[in-house]
């Protein structure tokens, strides 16, 4: 992939066999890392693998980014959150934006074979950034692709509004940045579109313990590991998850220029 | 004429354990209290009478044979000593730190009548050093049985059930959701009153035992109850799964931005070891000002912590003093490390800045109302009364009810719907043929020894299911 989008899969035959579209993991690099949620992206019961996708964006992610094939993980725990609903809906619109294209794609999928009708949009920051195009034309009815740009497809999401006058949706379902969800969200209100939005908040344990995921959908408060991580997209306190998501960008800014600065790790692939 | 034996001299004053100075300490991650020497155990193991009928061990949840143990001492037979407790007790390490003697088997103590009670808690301690410094010893086992148990959380409560039913013969595999061993021990109390390697060890301990302990697996997600008995093969589970949903406020603000659950919180800075960020990746912001809310073991641990990170910390109780449920010892330590108290106070509403960060606080002050039937004095708004404090970190500590997964993917399994625990019979049968629960998921958040009190019966009561089954 592109730009330090990497890919992982790895070996939990316990995960793989349990896993199902919307779920996620809990990755422990090492003894003295974070435990990251990822979102799975690919599971293969028979192999006993599991996939996600990641960009390389703060300490953590660089500093996986430069596991090789053979490398083992602290810990991975899963699957976690509850699954998509996946059943016959009727004509379906799936919106993924960025590094979370490939978690949709797993649930477009499930939904074409559930026997749905789905057209893909699959939005990125510039047509660079662009991913998984081709395995999305594959597998859905129709793709629109867009860039905030408008370096590649359409420019923006704004078409989406002439699209939902053209064409009756039974439902959306919104994989990728806050504001991405939110902007989607406000575009199938009108409409009455029934609009899924996977949330990814901050997480720690992502099991119920912490509380630090919790966003609030309807004006109830929700924990986003166990209560979610899929919410009423028109429910959704947008706003406030937002701040909540920023509350530790200094410190998370301050471990990655740390860890660049004082070499970054050893395969020298993220050095400063 | 009979011969009148010599009156040993009753020494009324328990020998102190030595702690590090608060000013010091309030700045550092280090173990508070610093042990026995072995001079010290052997003075303060003289006092004890060695009743003939002792009362101190009908004090002890799990009934450690005190006397015997502190006999031992006195004849400096230190590996028979901790052999001793482990025939009833596998976590004396953690047991001698974190027990609540004083309301235990010291409140018991016949001593304890007419100057301190024997310092049970202290020499219990000095020994699982003791064997921590000389290498840890196995205790027998019984041959393999051929049944298999799952025991869910490796907590005080499920390390217990683990380990009473490998030394019967059984197979046991421990199935643990976080990527470390110790529940509770590892997430919740921290190092500088009971310090991970310690931790470690006992786990360690479980582990050579014989049980299989597998990290990161959460039951009712990577495995559900009846796949284990079905498809996992296993005759029994017990289930010992901790009490850990956080509970909030639901005061207008509260999802602003530095304000944290206890569990947060503690989960960043023992768990994830959030106080030697950068060296570790998980960070924790906390500001000058924090205002810690409620007045448990787990408020003191939050506001004793914070103050070691730096910060000015205020408790904030809506009871008086008198009231705090929080360990005598534990108070008396936050505030000589500089812990200010608020009584009679409750949150109302938080405000935040413009980044969305926690800024000030509304409170109300209450008063308290007369005794219920069972003793406690509640307590009731006083009109009129509201205050504003400015504050940069919030601390929510006002208790934690049970993870609700297991209960959620488990049919047929009861549980309580107010308080989300499992109901269980007196020694921990629940509503499912085969499975057990105590701790905390089956009686709320309680006591270390409480949870270690209810996998000992449990762990009883499946060996004997588990000899009955075919």
């Amino acid at each position: 992939m592109a730009h330090k989008e990497t890919l992982f899969e790895v070996e939990a035959p316990d995960i793989a066999a349990k896993a199902q579209p919307g779920q996620f993991l809990i990755v422990v690099p090492h003894a003295k890392g974070e435990r990251v949620p990822l979102t799975i992206s690919s599971y293969n019961a028979k192999k006993g693998t599991v996939s996600f996708a990641f960009h390389e964006v703060g300490k953590t992610t660089k500093e996986l980014g430069c596991f090789n094939e053979g490398d083992c993980l602290l810990n991975v725990t899963g699957p976690l959150g509850n699954p998509s609903e996946v059943k016959k809906f009727g004509n379906v619109l799936c919106v993924g934006g960025s590094i979370m294209i490939a978690p949709l794609l797993l649930q477009v999928k499930a939904l074409k074979e559930a026997g749905n009708k789905v057209v893909t949009v699959l939005g990125a920051r510039t047509k660079d950034f662009m991913i998984m195009e081709k395995e999305a034309k594959a597998m859905s009815d129709r793709v629109y692709v867009a860039t905030d740009d408008g370096s590649y497809g359409n420019k923006g999401l704004d078409f989406l509004k002439d699209l939902l006058k053209k064409e009756k949706f039974d439902r959306c379902v919104v994989m990728g940045p806050v504001v991405m969800m939110r902007d989607v969200s406000e575009i199938t209100k009108p409409f009455g579109i029934p609009t899924i939005v996977t949330l990814t908040p901050i997480m720690i344990d992502g099991m119920g313990m912490c509380g630090v995921c919790r966003v609030t959908v309807g004006g109830k408060m929700q924990f986003g590991c166990v209560d979610g991580p899929e919410f009423d997209g028109h429910q959704t306190n947008f706003e406030e998850l937002v701040l909540r998501q920023r509350t530790m960008l200094p410190e998370e800014r301050l471990g990655s220029l740390l860890w660049e600065t004082s070499g970054g790790c050893v395969c020298g692939r993220n050095k400063a | 004429m009979a011969e009148t034996k010599p009156k040993p001299k009753l020494n009324k004053k328990a020998v102190e354990m030595r702690k590090q100075e608060p000013k010091v300490r309030a700045r550092n991650f280090n173990e508070v209290a610093l042990g026995y020497t072995e001079e010290e155990a052997l003075e303060e193991a003289s006092r004890c009478l060695q009743c003939p009928k002792p009362q101190c061990i009908t004090g002890c949840p799990v009934e450690v044979p005190i006397p015997a143990f502190i006999k031992c001492i006195r004849e400096k037979k230190y590996a028979e000593g901790i052999s001793a407790i482990k025939s009833k007790n596998a976590l004396p390490a953690v047991c001698g730190r974190v027990c609540p003697q004083e309301s235990q088997c010291q409140a018991k103590c016949v001593i304890g009548k007419m100057g301190e009670p024997v310092s049970v808690g202290r020499l219990e301690r000095f020994l699982a050093d003791w064997e921590c410094d000389h290498g840890f010893q196995l205790p027998p086992k019984a041959p393999p049985t051929g049944k298999k148990v799952a025991v869910i959380g490796a907590g005080p409560a499920g390390l217990t059930v683990a380990a009473d039913l490998a030394k019967r013969g059984h197979e046991v595999t421990e199935f643990e959701a976080l990527h470390l061993g110790g529940g509770v021990l590892s997430y919740g109390i921290p190092e500088f009153r009971l310090p991970k390697a310690i931790v470690q060890n006992e786990v360690n301990y479980v582990q050579n035992l014989g049980v299989d302990l597998r990290l990161g697996n959460l039951i009712g997600r990577t495995h559900t109850i009846p796949e284990l008995m079905k498809e996992g093969g296993y005759d029994a589970v017990f289930i010992g799964s901790g009490a850990g949903l956080p509970q909030f406020t639901g005061c207008p603000g509260e999802n602003l931005g530095g304000i944290y659950s206890a569990n947060e919180f503690l989960i960043r800075v023992n768990l994830m070891k959030a106080f030697a960020f950068p060296d570790y990746d998980t960070p924790l912001r906390l500001g000058k000002h924090v205002v810690v809310i409620g007045g448990g073991n787990v408020a003191m641990d939050c506001a004793r912590c914070s103050m070691r990170l730096g910060a000015e910390v205020c408790l904030v109780y809506r009871r008086s003093r008198d009231e705090l449920p929080a360990r005598h010892e534990e108070i008396e330590n936050a505030e000589e490390e500089g812990l200010v108290c608020k009584f009679l106070a409750a949150p109302l509403e938080f405000y935040g800045d413009e980044r969305g960060w926690v800024k000030s606080m509304k409170c109300i002050c209450m008063e308290l109302t007369e005794p219920d039937a069972k003793g406690r004095r509640g307590v009731k708004i006083i009109p009129g009364s509201e205050f504003t404090m400015d504050v940069d970190t919030v601390i929510i500590a006002i208790g934690q009810t049970p993870n609700p997964i297991i209960q959620r993917t488990t049919e047929g399994l009861q549980s309580d719907p107010r308080h989300g625990t499992i109901c269980v019979n007196e020694v921990g049968k629940t509503s499912l043929d085969g499975v057990y629960a105590g701790g905390d998921v089956a009686t709320g958040a309680a006591t270390v020894i409480s949870a270690m009190g209810a996998g000992k019966r449990a762990a009883q009561a499946m060996h004997d299911y588990l000899a009955n089954k075919k």
